[in-house]
């Protein structure tokens, strides 16, 4: 592992420096394990010697602030220096513009950390001016579309400040550029949820929507899932749709063995089953059908699963062939 | 195009045997070495790397080689009496991730009497919030894994009628998804690591009845790859961690038999490094603590009996949670 201060030639360690000399650093405690040894990064120690120092003497001046932005670039994840921070931001008064271009470019190094996110969470609040954060997010976004620390701030932005205008735009970018990024169906979900609403319109938008990615890459699971999803608005449920139930039957008859195609068709069997709406391609027999062809051989690393389904839908089999000879029994009786 | 997924291949010439001898050994020496750049750079979360070497060494029986009374000392002198939570390192602001991995050391040591236990509930009932959530401390961040750090605190220190139990329940139902796992706040989409924090809530404040199990346990069956990995979510590579959220969650669903469990054994042990000792994330990268304790508390979900049987709630031993006398909700199919 590398010394993240060697490349810093102009480094001048705190313990040389004379506006610094009426402090006494502080070196880390030794905790468990008390062995001697400690050989690290010099430059490492040597801030953070300096920053337990202050911290202990509760210090709150502008070379702190200085401190703690040395402390931050050599360990961004250490949430004492940031919650510090905070504290002397509010102390010192300092602009909180300058402060959001800092975390900024801190967020542009390491984007997946929690705490360089919370800080400019909390700067936004003080400052109640989202304006930044959609672009901020979109670049980090941009770099990799399922950051998940980038999405919650976005998501948060959003719903606080009411910003759901152009995301439905964003998302449907992201979702052309990789159809297969579920984040990205994530917040199309969010989107819909939060602002629009499932009128039966947008419903049958959003099937439409689902359906033409999906004609475009079959094999893929957030698209399915968001389709289920969506279907839990639709009054017509996952059976009554005929758009998507001739879809469906469609890419099966084009040979299409899609595990998520054939798992779709299963929950629209069991979804005809419960409303007693079964048909000649939906019923127990098609769907006991389909986990068999899954569990042997298109998704044979869940066949327990599709096993398991597939015993409840041959239970339901006999019932209902118990229950009609039930019915034959009292036609002869009469 | 269609059938591409991201996955890893596991070499021919990787680890195919339980090398507990080598992670024992990897553990021992890993606190020792203070001359490492990783040894400042985690002091800002030692009381985790305290406990995920601890659960580990614990669950391999060698937990005499970690030196019980410095760390004791040592939580002890992490605790702020003021807020009554624990930090990190001596020294740090207190957070309820680290009151966590201190009550759980101290709960396997059997030494809860070394904190000021009144301190910690008082903590953590001050960062509950009006909807039921949890800050992970005062500076108001809200995750679903604050509300687990709760309710898993507070059932170890017997506590847990302090808190709303209805309250936290609904926040984290909140946070359920279309596709029936959960994220970090109402909306975030479905993680793995989040549906563990959640379902393991639900399994303390036994209310895993308010799942759908079926349809959950799938899209966590579903995170199992051809190499035998499991990601955490869709279309992410496979990560040794993401074994232990998901098998651990699908224990608590009782349908953890879903998985395939023999390729996934394999990966698991592709994962050790046969020289330095310890598990990675992924075959051939650099082993850490973190990542030997979901490798070794997989293994022992999976049914490993060179290993301690695991609790999959609270990811420590299943003796210790006897001792403790408590009793997280599994379903019942
Ligand atoms: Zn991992």
């Amino acid at each position: 592992m590398s010394d993240c201060g060697d490349s810093d030639v102009l480094w001048i360690p705190y313990k040389e420096r004379p506006e610094w000399s009426d402090v006494t650093p502080v070196p880390e405690d030794d905790g468990p394990n008390p062995v001697v040894v400690i050989a690290h990064s010099e430059k490492f120690e040597d801030v953070y010697d300096y920053f337990r120092a202050v911290l202990q003497s509760n210090e709150k001046s502008e070379r702190v602030l200085h401190l703690t932005k040395d402390a931050l670039e050599l360990n961004p994840a250490n949430y004492t220096v940031w919650q510090y921070r905070r504290d002397l931001l509010k102390h010192l008064n300092t602009d909180l513009r300058t402060e959001l271009d800092y975390v900024e470019a801190v967020i542009k190094n390491s984007p997946k950390n929690y705490q360089v996110w919370h800080h400019r969470r909390v700067l936004v609040e003080w400052l109640q001016d989202p304006t930044m954060e959609l672009e901020l997010t979109g670049d980090a976004l941009l770099q990799d579309p399922k950051n998940y620390h980038a999405w919650q701030h976005r998501q948060w932005a959003i719903k606080t400040f009411g910003l759901y205008e152009k995301e439905l735009d964003f998302v449907d970018n992201l979702i052309t550029d990789d159809v297969r990024n579920n984040s990205a169906w994530n917040q199309r979900y969010f989107v819909v949820n939060n602002n629009l609403g499932w009128s039966d319109l947008i419903c049958q938008q959003e099937v439409c929507y689902t359906l033409e990615k999906i004609n475009f890459v079959k094999n893929n699971e957030s698209a399915w899932n968001y389709l289920r999803g969506l279907l839990i608005h639709d009054k017509r449920g996952l059976s009554g749709n005929a758009v998507i139930t001739s879809f469906c039957e469609e890419l099966y008859k084009n040979k299409c063995r899609s595990p998520f195609l054939l798992a779709f068709i299963i929950d629209v069997c069991e979804d005809a089953i419960k409303k007693k709406d079964t048909n000649c391609f939906h019923n127990a027999d098609r769907a006991v059908e389909l986990c068999q062809a899954l569990a042997t051989r298109y998704d044979k690393i869940r066949s327990k699963y599709w096993n398991y389904l597939c015993e409840r839908y041959k239970k339901y089999q006999s019932e209902q062939l118990s229950n009609d000879n039930k019915t034959n029994d009292l036609i002869i009786d009469e | 195009m269609s059938f591409t997924t991201k996955d890893v291949v596991l070499k021919e010439d990787r680890p195919k045997t339980l090398l507990l001898q080598k992670h024992s050994d990897y553990l021992a020496s890993y606190g020792l070495n203070k001359d490492d750049y990783e040894y400042c750079m985690t002091e800002y979360l030692r009381m985790s790397g305290i406990y995920w070497s601890l659960t580990a060494m614990e669950l391999m029986g060698q937990s005499s080689r970690m030196p019980k009374e410095d760390i004791i000392e040592f939580i002890t002198q992490c605790q702020d009496s003021e807020s009554g939570g624990i930090s990190a390192s001596i020294g740090h602001d207190p957070h309820i991730l680290y009151t966590l991995s201190a009550v759980q050391v101290l709960a396997m040591y059997d030494r809860l009497d070394a904190v000021d236990i009144e301190g910690i509930v008082r903590y953590i009932v001050s960062l509950q919030q009006e909807d039921g959530s949890f800050y992970g401390d005062k500076w108001g961040e809200i995750d679903t894994r604050f509300s687990f750090c709760a309710v898993m605190c507070l059932s170890l220190l017997q506590r847990l009628d302090a808190i709303d139990i209805n309250k936290t329940v609904e926040f984290v139902l909140s946070c359920m998804n279309f596709d029936g796992g959960f994220g970090s706040k109402p909306g975030s989409e479905s993680h793995a690591g989040l549906i563990y924090c959640c379902v393991g809530t639900l399994s303390i404040c036994k209310r895993m009845d308010a799942l759908h199990a079926d349809e959950l346990a799938w899209w966590l069956c579903e995170r199992q790859l051809p190499s035998g990995g499991l990601n955490g979510r869709p279309e992410k590579l496979p990560d040794l961690c993401y074994s232990w959220w998901v098998m651990s969650s699908l224990s608590m669903l009782n349908r953890i038999h879903w998985v395939d469990k023999k390729s996934l054994e394999e990966f698991i042990l592709a994962c050790q490094d046969n020289e330095t000792g310890g598990f990675s994330d992924r075959p051939g990268d650099i082993t850490d603590p973190f990542h030997t304790l979901f490798g070794l508390a997989g293994l022992s979900l999976l049914g490993n009996t060179s290993i301690k049987p695991v609790n999959p709630t609270y990811c420590m031993p299943q003796e210790t949670i006897d001792r403790l006398k408590l009793k997280p909700q599994i379903l019942q199919i």
